[in-house]
């Protein structure tokens, strides 16, 4: 049977599916991209392929997130998307009657608004982080409390505490504050989440008409704190699917899958064991002086971008996506 | 004899050069904004002012370290800031240290004996009557045919077969008119700028169309834009923006002299939404963005300079607007803040978006059924 692969680059998480024709997942990988994003794209497929042992017919790739440029050249994509289509398409996989995606990766945060299936309107965060997966990591990691069980505490507390949810770092600030009166850290938290949650609406959220159902999705998903008070700020519950945490790339497979790609490009998993590396200079051509990145594969640059006036983008032809 | 630079502005600075030579300067040709020059700007303008002061405050402190004694600059009137802005740079300069005269030009219509007083510092040298009608001719032909080189491009690059050939055209077009010396040039130049755009090889499809409206600056100048006009060709969109240097010229100074209003038809469609006159040019986004809809246009992209009172008033009409003529609307904030690869997931999650409505429409899909933005085009 024919499957699909599709992998998603983000800052925090790079993730990997394999998708079976009909849309089913058949296996997903989650690694830390650890500002690594070819060694974590590798690692993925070293990791399918001992889960797979072969068995999986790849006959479409598709990549997505902010690093899927690079995935792209280093796995052999098909189709290259941004990630606003690629959650929406999955999104609308999982739930086909869905009318607003909320999606909170790790430094990203969006709306996706749908009507009768398409999309009709997208925002998202533009001038601050705050609520983002990466914040509530450092938060669970400043009051070591395992982040796996963040949301849980929130669920705990009766008198969730005002935070100001603004900024980052004044969220920080005035949590500790809290801390220093001696609030219990459940209603802390609590009130962390409620402030989130406010501020996601306030900013990303703002002038959009959220409809039920309303889906939740990327990593934050995991977090029951941010659901129950997502649910508590809308009046209206709020979907988690299943694969959540993948559905990037769920959605660039779908993608692939529905391209018509007639044959892949894809090197296989054996990509994983090839030598990949990025260097970069400054081009000199003109005032500009643009930062060209090369990649190289075994020593031979196989892409390159970064400069304006494409004057670089010619490559001899090696097969290069 | 004068050495004169002037903020960059996409093509018109070649153009302007010329006429400043031809009145008998010296001219320091100001570069093309890049990254240094916007940190330089940054870093002596206050925070919240805009873009475009940081990049023209960059500029100007670049063309002086290359020897300019004098900056010429347009001035404006409110309650747009930037009418100030002429006033403060120089400001900020004389503090730095820098020693060099400013002149602004002001519209004709309001202050039309400081305008004279100002162009007269800039001739140098004796010209008669024919000579300024030679001039002026020349000028203006020129600024027309930047123009049109421009919008040919946006139209051909979405059509293109081989990817960047556009692009190469548009630049061998510029580099033409830029050689020009008289007026017989520039016409034998526009025959020939016909030939090459038809040389290319073009694909027969209906691409996506996006308008774009906005600030001048911002939309005008690729380099605080981002070039997303050359993005969006690349996913094989048709964008057209709403303002081109030779027009506007036209209509807000020349109108403006004879107390008529400029661009009185984009301003009468805002009126519905946008009775008062805010200053910048938020009416005429909202104008012209009505006027996108009704030409079929598939959406609009607004581009505004972060902390931009007339356009961030526009943005809080704009999606109401496009609701009601059924067009898509993308807000897009400018400061030394932004990244490319930010704006270009936007912009592809937009034109997806279109796609899908547009496919939508077409098949006439009942409830539930996915409609994927993918085109073919791309």
């Amino acid at each position: 049977m024919a499957h699909y692969l599709g992998i998603d680059v983000g800052s925090v998480s790079t993730n990997l599916i394999i998708m079976d024709e009909s849309g089913e997942v058949e296996e997903a990988v989650y690694i830390r991209t650890q500002g690594q994003p070819i060694k974590a794209v590798q690692e993925g497929l070293r990791l399918l392929n001992s889960r797979g042992h072969g068995k999986w017919d790849i006959r479409g790739v598709g990549t997505t997130g902010s690093g899927r440029q690079l995935a792209a050249v280093i796995a052999g994509a098909d189709i290259v998307k941004n990630e606003i289509t690629a959650h929406a398409v999955a999104a609308q996989k999982e739930v086909p009657d869905v009318r607003t995606v909320i999606e909170i990766g790790g430094q990203d945060s969006k709306i996706i608004i749908l009507r009768d299936g398409v999309v009709t309107d997208f925002a998202m965060n533009t001038v601050c982080a705050a609520g983002t997966g990466s914040f509530l990591d450092q938060q669970a990691n400043r009051l070591g409390i395992p982040i796996e069980e963040f949301g849980s505490y929130a669920l705990r507390s009766k008198n969730p505490v005002r935070i100001a949810g603004r900024c980052a770092v004044f969220a920080e600030s005035d949590m500790i504050h809290k801390q220093q009166l001696g609030y219990k850290i459940e209603d802390i938290i609590r009130g962390l989440c409620q402030a989130l949650v406010r501020n996601y609406l306030n900013n990303v959220g703002k002038g959009k008409e959220i409809l039920p159902r309303v889906v939740f999705q990327g990593g934050v998903a995991a977090n029951v704190g941010m659901k129950a008070a997502f649910e508590e700020a809308l009046g209206m519950e709020v979907y988690v699917p299943k694969y959540h945490h993948v559905m990037g790339a769920l959605g660039a497979a779908l993608l692939a899958r529905d391209a018509g790609v007639e044959k892949t490009k894809f090197r296989g998993f054996q990509a994983s064991d090839i030598e990949f590396a990025a260097d970069s200079f400054e081009c000199q051509g003109c005032s500009n002086h643009c930062e060209v990145v090369n990649i190289k594969m075994e020593g031979k640059v196989i892409a390159r971008w970064g400069d304006r006036c494409n004057k670089w983008k010619v490559i001899e032809d090696s097969g290069a996506a | 004899m004068r050495k004169v630079s002037y903020p960059y502005l996409g093509n018109a600075t070649i153009t302007f050069q010329k006429l400043m030579k031809a009145l008998g300067n010296d001219v320091v040709l100001p570069k093309r904004p890049t990254e240094e020059t916007l940190s330089l700007g940054t870093k002596y303008a206050p925070e919240f002012a805009c873009l475009p002061f940081k990049i023209v405050l960059g500029t100007y402190i670049e063309a002086l370290e290359a020897g300019a004694d004098t900056l010429v600059s347009t001035g404006g009137v409110g309650p747009c800031r930037a009418g100030l802005y002429t006033t403060l740079h120089e400001k900020i300069l004389k503090s730095l240290g820098y020693d060099f005269e400013m002149i602004t030009l002001e519209p004709p219509g309001r202050h039309l004996r400081d305008l004279i007083a100002s162009i007269k510092k800039l001739v140098s040298k004796k010209l008669s009557i024919a000579d300024y009608f030679r001039i002026g001719r020349f000028v203006w032909k020129e600024l027309q045919l930047l123009d049109k080189a421009e919008k040919l491009s946006h139209k051909i690059r979405p059509l293109e077969v081989k990817k960047g050939e556009t692009t190469r055209t548009y630049k061998k077009c510029a580099e033409l008119i830029a050689q020009a010396q008289s007026y017989r040039d520039l016409v034998e130049i526009e025959r020939e700028i016909e030939l090459l755009y038809e040389k290319i090889e073009k694909k027969d499809i209906d691409p996506i169309k996006i308008g774009i409206v906005g600030e001048i600056y911002v939309v005008i100048e690729p380099a605080a834009n981002l070039e997303i006009e050359e993005m969006l060709g690349d996913l094989g969109v048709y964008a057209e923006r709403s303002m081109f240097l030779a027009s506007y010229t036209f209509y807000n100074a020349v109108m403006d002299l004879f107390r008529m209003p400029g661009e009185r038809d984009v301003k009468k469609l805002a009126s519905p939404y946008f009775k008062e006159m805010c200053g910048g040019h938020g009416r005429e986004s909202v104008g012209n963005a009505i006027l996108f809809a009704k030409r079929g246009f598939d959406g609009v992209i607004q581009l505004s300079p972060f902390t931009c009172i007339p356009e961030i008033v526009a943005k809080s009409i704009l999606p109401k607007v496009c609701a009601e003529y059924g067009i898509g609307f993308l807000p897009v904030t400018l400061d030394e803040q932004t990244g490319k690869e930010g704006l270009r997931t936007r912009v592809e999650a937009f034109v997806d978006l279109l796609a899908a409505k547009r496919k939508k429409k077409k098949m006439n899909l009942g409830k539930g059924d996915v409609v994927y933005g993918t085109l073919s085009g791309y």
